[in-house]
Parts: C-alpha cells; sequence; structure tokens
C-alpha cells in the first residue's frame, strides 16, 4: 500500500520545489559551474585578463610533486582521524548504552563538542598543547619530550588530527548510540543466554549489526575530515611547518585566497569536486542494496 | 550577470536615501589593516582630516591582517564594490602595480584633480619604492618601517656583556648568544618575527647581493631567483646551526614571533622598527634598539636596508564621481603634510616618510628625547642605493616568502640542507614568478 497524493496541474508541485531548486542553482551549480569555467582559464587577481588554456592547469596540477604529496597527506589524515573518531565513539557509545546510574548526563556531556565551531575548538587546543604555554606541552616537556609543533611537522599532524577527531566523536557517538538502541533487545537477550559475553557479544552480535551505521558513518567522517577540517587546521598551523600539514583543502585556500592563483586552485577544486562525487556515488550505491534486502 | 545587476540595484537603493546627504558631505572609505595601538592611531588620523573642513568625511574600516586587506580589495572591486582607499602591504605593490583600471595611481589623480603630489617630498628609499620607473608616484607612501634589532640591556649585564654595546656583526652575534645561553639570562637567547624579510631580503639589501635578476623585478617581469648563491646559503646555515645550538628560537613565519622579545623570552629579537610601540608597552626590563648585524665576510661596507610596511592605493568602482576621488585626493594630501607625518612617526615608531616630516620631529628635538628612534632612520640611508638595494618588486611576493618559508622550516626539522632548501626556494619560486608573468602579460 502507498500513500500518495495526487496534485493536478504542475504550477503546485512547482513551487514546492522552486525554493530547494533556486538554492541549489544558487549555492551549488551556479559556483560549481564558475569553477569549472575558472579551472580552465588563467587569470590575474583582478580579473583584467582571462586566458582560456584548456587541461593546462590540470596538467601543472598533477605533474607537481608538491600536489601528488599533498594528496597522499590528505589521504593519511583522513584515515587517522575517522579511525580515531569513530574507534572512541564507538567505545564510548557502548559504555554509554549500558545501565549505569547518571547515564544522560555522560551522554549530554559528550554530545556537547559537536556544537563547538572549529575555529573554537582550535584555540581550545592551542591553549593545551601550544609549545610554550600550553598546559599538555608543559606536561610533555617535564617528560623530557621536546614538544614545539611549530617546527616538528610530525607533531603538527598529531595535533591536527586530534583536534579534528575531537570534534567528530560526539557526531558518531551519536549516531552510534542509535544504532545499538535500534538492536533488538531480544537479539542480545538470545546470545547471553548462550553464553556469549563481553567482547565475544560485541564482535559476533553488536558490531555485525551496526554494520549500515559504521559505514555511513565511515563516509562521512572521510569526507569530514577532507572537507570539514580546514578551520581546524588553519587556526592550529596554517600547514605549516614546511608543508607537513598542508590538506587538499587548506592547498585551495592557500593558493586560491592568499596566492590569488584562481585558475590554479579552481582545478584543485575540480578535483576535490570528483572526489565528493565518487564518495557520495559509492554511498547511494552500498547503502541503497542494503536497504533493498 | 544576473547576479550583478541584482547586486548593483540593492547597491543602488542603498545609496539613494544618502544621495541627498551626500550632497552636502562626500564620503569615502578607508580600508586598512592596523590593528590595536596603531588602528587606534589610524582612527585618529580619520577623526582630525574629518574636523579639519567640512566638505569630506572619511570612514575608516579595519578589514584584518595586511593579506587579508589585499584580498578583500581584490574581491571588492571584482563585484564592483572596492573601498575608495586601501591600504597595501610592500609586498603587495607588485600586484598592484599590475591592476590597470583597478586603481587610480597618484599621478593620475593628481592629473585628473589638480591637486598636486610632489614625490620629491618623500625621503628616497620610501619613493623608490611606490613609483614608476620615470618617478611618477603610483600609490601614496604612509607607514613605513625598516627592520631592527631589539636587545635586553638587563639580559646582557646578567650574561656579563655591555649593556651599551650591542652586537655589530654576526660574529658578535653568535658570541653574545653564547655567552647569555651559559648564564641562562632569558630562556632563548634569540628570536626572530619576519624571518624571511629580516633574515633574507634586508640581508641580501644591505650585503649588496642579487636577491632576483632584473634588479630585484623592478625592471621587468621575467626576473628569476638568485639565493642559492653562497652568501645565502651561508646565512641560512647559520641560523640552521644557531636554532640547533639552541641559540635562536624560530617562532613562526611573519608576525608570530612579535612578542618573543618583548614578553622577556628572547634577549635578542629581530623585529620591524614599528614595534616600538609594543616594545615600549610590553617590556618589563631596559631596552635598546640597534642596526641589524652584517657580514664583513659577505660584505664589509654595508648598505641601506630597505623599507616594510604600506602605501595607500586609491581603487576605482563603477558609478564612483569626480567628486568622490576629489575627495580622495584631498586626504591623501592631508595625509602628507609634515606636521601629521611627524606625529605619525612618533607615536607609532614607524619612519617618517616625507622630508619635511624628518627635519619637523629633529625641530622639535624628538631625537633627543627618544634616542635611539632616528636609527632606522640612518640604516635606511647608508651609502648609496644600488639595484640590489632599492627594494622588491617581484609578483605573488606573499607566496614567495610563504614558499622560503616552508623551505626554512624543512630546514630548521633537519629535513633538508641549507643549500637544498634554497634551490628548493629557487625552483619553486621561479615557477611562481612564470605564472605571475603570464598572467599579466596574458
Amino acid at each position: 500500500m502507498e500513500r500518495r497524493t495526487i496534485f493536478g496541474g504542475w504550477a503546485l508541485p512547482a513551487a514546492f520545489v522552486l525554493p530547494q531548486l533556486l538554492l541549489t542553482i544558487f549555492f551549488f551549480i551556479w559556483p560549481a559551474g564558475q569553477a569549472i569555467y575558472g579551472s580552465l582559464t588563467r587569470q590575474d587577481a583582478f580579473g583584467l585578463k582571462t586566458q582560456f588554456i584548456g587541461l593546462e592547469n590540470f596538467e601543472d596540477l598533477l605533474t607537481d610533486p608538491l600536489y601528488v604529496e599533498s594528496m597522499g597527506r590528505t589521504v593519511a589524515f583522513c584515515v587517522a582521524v575517522t579511525l580515531i573518531s569513530m574507534g572512541v565513539a564507538l567505545l564510548l557509545a557502548v559504555f554509554a548504552d549500558r545501565e549505569i546510574k547518571g547515564r544522560g548526563i555522560y551522554r549530554t556531556l559528550l554530545i556537547w563538542p559537536y556544537a563547538v565551531a572549529p575555529a573554537v575548538a582550535a584555540i581550545l587546543w592551542i591553549l593545551l598543547l601550544h609549545p610554550q604555554i600550553g598546559m599538555i606541552s608543559h606536561g610533555l616537556k617535564a617528560l623530557g619530550i621536546a614538544w614545539d609543533y611549530k617546527i616538528n611537522g610530525t607533531q603538527a599532524m598529531i595535533v591536527v588530527v586530534l583536534a579534528s577527531a575531537w570534534k567528530q566523536v560526539s557526531y558518531n557517538f551519536i549516531f552510534f548510540l542509535a544504532g545499538l538502541q535500534s538492536i533488538p533487545r531480544s537479539v542480545i537477550e538470545a546470545a547471553r543466554m548462550d553464553g556469549a559475553r563481553g567482547w565475544r557479544r560485541f564482535r559476533t552480535i553488536l558490531f555485525p549489526l551496526l554494520a549500515p551505521t559504521t559505514f555511513f558513518l565511515l563516509v562521512v567522517n572521510l569526507v569530514y575530515s577532507a572537507f570539514d577540517t580546514f578551520g581546524t587546521i588553519q587556526a592550529m598551523t596554517q600547514g605549516g611547518p614546511g608543508k607537513s600539514t598542508e590538506t587538499l583543502v587548506v592547498k585551495v585556500y592557500r593558493d586560491g585566497v592568499v596566492n590569488l592563483d584562481l585558475g590554479g586552485s579552481s582545478a584543485q577544486s575540480v578535483v576535490l569536486m570528483l572526489g565528493i562525487v565518487m564518495l557520495t556515488v559509492m554511498q547511494f550505491r552500498f547503502l541503497g542494496k542494503r536497504d533493498k534486502t | 550577470m544576473k547576479r550583478r545587476t541584482l547586486l548593483a540595484t540593492t547597491a543602488a537603493a542603498a545609496t539613494l536615501p544618502a544621495a541627498a546627504f551626500a550632497q552636502a558631505k562626500t564620503k569615502i572609505v578607508w580600508w586598512h589593516a592596523m590593528g590595536g595601538a596603531l588602528g587606534e592611531e589610524v582612527n585618529r588620523i580619520a577623526k582630525e582630516f574629518n574636523a579639519s573642513q567640512a566638505e569630506v568625511e572619511v570612514d575608516a574600516v579595519f578589514k584584518g591582517t595586511y593579506p587579508e586587506t589585499l584580498t578583500g580589495a581584490i574581491a571588492a572591486w571584482r563585484a564592483g564594490q572596492a573601498p575608495h582607499i586601501v591600504q597595501m602591504f610592500e609586498v603587495g605593490t607588485g600586484s598592484m602595480l599590475a591592476a590597470g583600471p583597478a586603481v587610480k595611481q597618484v599621478w593620475q589623480l593628481s592629473q585628473e584633480t589638480g591637486i598636486e603630489f610632489d614625490p620629491k617630498a618623500y625621503l628616497g628609499g620610501v619613493r623608490g619604492y611606490y613609483s614608476l620607473p620615470d618617478g611618477r608616484l603610483a600609490s601614496l607612501p604612509f607607514n613605513s618601517s625598516t627592520s631592527v634589532m631589539w636587545y635586553n640591556k638587563d639580559a646582557f649585564e646578567k650574561a656579563g656583556l655591555d649593556p651599551e654595546k650591542p652586537p655589530a656583526t654576526w660574529n658578535d652575534v653568535i658570541a653574545a648568544c653564547r655567552a647569555l645561553k651559559a648564564k641562562a639570562a632569558t630562556p632563548v637567547p634569540m628570536g626572530s618575527a619576519w624571518p624571511i624579510w629580516i633574515q633574507f631580503e634586508q640581508f641580501a639589501a644591505m650585503h649588496d647581493l642579487v636577491f632576483a635578476t632584473k634588479a630585484n623585478g623592478f625592471e621587468g617581469l621575467d626576473t628569476e631567483l638568485k639565493v642559492n648563491a653562497p652568501a645565502f646559503v651561508k646565512q641560512m646555515q647559520r641560523l640552521l646551526d644557531m636554532s640547533k645550538e639552541g641559540l635562536f628560537k624560530y617562532a613562526g613565519r611573519d608576525n608570530a614571533a612579535d612578542a618573543i622579545f618583548p614578553s622577556g623570552e628572547a634577549a635578542i629579537g629581530f623585529n620591524s622598527s614599528a614595534a616600538r610601540a609594543a616594545v615600549a608597552r610590553d617590556a618589563k626590563f631596559r631596552w635598546g634598539e640597534a642596526l641589524l648585524p652584517i657580514d664583513p665576510e659577505v660584505n664589509a661596507k654595508p648598505l641601506n636596508s630597505i623599507i616594510g610596511g604600506a602605501s595607500l592605493w586609491t581603487m576605482t568602482a563603477p558609478n564612483r564621481t569626480p567628486a568622490e576621488y576629489k575627495a580622495c585626493a584631498q586626504f591623501l594630501k592631508f595625509i602628507g603634510r609634515a606636521d601629521n607625518d611627524a606625529v605619525w612617526h612618533q607615536h607609532t615608531g614607524y619612519v617618517p616618510v616625507t622630508l619635511a616630516g624628518y627635519e619637523l620631529s629633529k625641530k622639535q628635538g624628538y631625537y633627543e628625547k627618544t634616542p635611539g628612534a632616528d636609527l632606522p632612520i640612518m640604516q635606511l640611508t647608508r651609502g648609496e642605493v644600488t639595484a640590489n638595494s632599492r627594494g622588491f618588486r617581484l609578483g605573488r611576493m606573499a607566496e614567495l616568502r610563504n614558499i622560503f618559508s616552508e623551505e626554512l622550516e624543512k630546514a630548521l626539522q633537519g629535513q633538508q640542507g641549507a643549500q637544498a632548501s634554497l634551490d628548493a626556494v629557487v625552483t619553486r619560486g621561479n615557477r611562481v614568478l612564470r605564472e605571475f608573468e603570464k598572467a599579466t602579460k596574458g
């Protein structure tokens, strides 16, 4: 049985769709079109002279060892952020799902960081980890670790991964918790009757049943770490020291907004757009299939 | 296209009620990048100008850092909403000169409005930076500084050094840093704000080294970087060695290390001469200002240092009236007046940009009252200006500095040697210069 509203004529349905359509056109199609056009041109900063140069910008990009390096760095960064934020969130969700006192408070507290803006999160972490004034860095120095993420690329990477992952834990936590709560109690009870407990129950019952949630979060987290971490990285390291925390989005910003190489930066945006399209297709494919079965 | 008309209509609608009022007063907008104490000085200037006459009203707007102001001005011009006057750092000069119809250079403004600006009124080193090869002024000099070495007299005394005799050569600096370190007079001996500007660009100018061909870009867009020459390698190796030995602490790009000296963390701090106001306010110790150290083995007869800071550009927009341009010219004229220049100089630590402003400050006895305040001027006017010490006019200079910083940071982490770093700066930098050349020639 399907419930459906049938509209007579097309004016009313068109009016319903229109706001969304306009938003999409103005905030997605139009800028994306501009980016694609821009990626095929070479312009000076003021847009006085625009030359059409075909795929030259893309050629430059792909032959630029620094760009290829940045791609590798982005992949490593995304994987690290995704693993940490999902791992921690899952652990916390499993614990918060138990019958414990005051779990409402735990849950609320765990969701809080999601409401913190990326730049603010970055400032909080800077205050903790700053080589001169940070509390944590004092501790690390007391342990004999030469902590200075401003000139140590590895440490800088750790810092931005931690800050980015921390912000995403809450989001993942909500989904994992919801996922866990939607697992029928009867299944768990049955497993308990059969003697499966602790780790085994998690591995053979809970985790497989969480698979759709996990997959969804995997895609969301990859997209988050690839695109939404710009604010955090920009505020903490600006991509430095050297280029050790310059992910692809940071590079787009650096080349476009700071260096005013609009053609090259647009070409990078187009490459990123292709990446996001691929991830989205993947998500629809896999999740779509699951829903049908 | 649609968006543009839409914007234009909104803008027109917004200015409509103001139009009647505008007949009485011409309003012009001035974008600047001066925060904190300097921002208050800028507001003071705007206020005094507004009070000084009845036709024009200047609205000074803080737009963030220098690079943010540059980006903002470009985006605004492309949208037809450029400010009347924008303060542009010296690094952006190359881009602005290539901006064609987006700006009205000072000589054009002078022609159109009949208000005259005499290039000869300005100090040579300052004028050269902001004028065309034939001497016509392109932008109006405003805040110019040069870099100096600040040092902590208390720390020097503690380390057994003469507080009245700052180190003059790099070997002296290293010796002083070792003494400071041995006595742990401060947490670190030496730090530097603006590492690329001060330790490499100034170093090149003062030692008459070719930083880039074609007179550092003044004589053509086909300029090439030459910073992998032995003298530069020596300078970088020195910084790397000092960092390794714990004598020098790198604290970030651009002005990230501003606080390292006034906070007392480093006993020797390189910074702009315009840091004077901040040092005077924040330093809880006796401090001194000294010339930048030289390396006599590279060149025993140091030349002038170069300027940093910013100048004022008049920008264009569709529908901008002659009256508005006239207002811009009047305001620029006001800024260039000797008395205003002298006050700005004495309040901020920027050097006076006009000869008359300098003379006035002398006459007022400013340099007797504040010893050391004329040291930047002396350093700026030392020796005969050569093609290497005139300054820099490289396109996309902000990006070049970033590249330089990145390679320096890699070297400081021990990932590469001095020669390899500078080779990389040259290769990567020249690519940027070629891109700029292609984009500008079009």
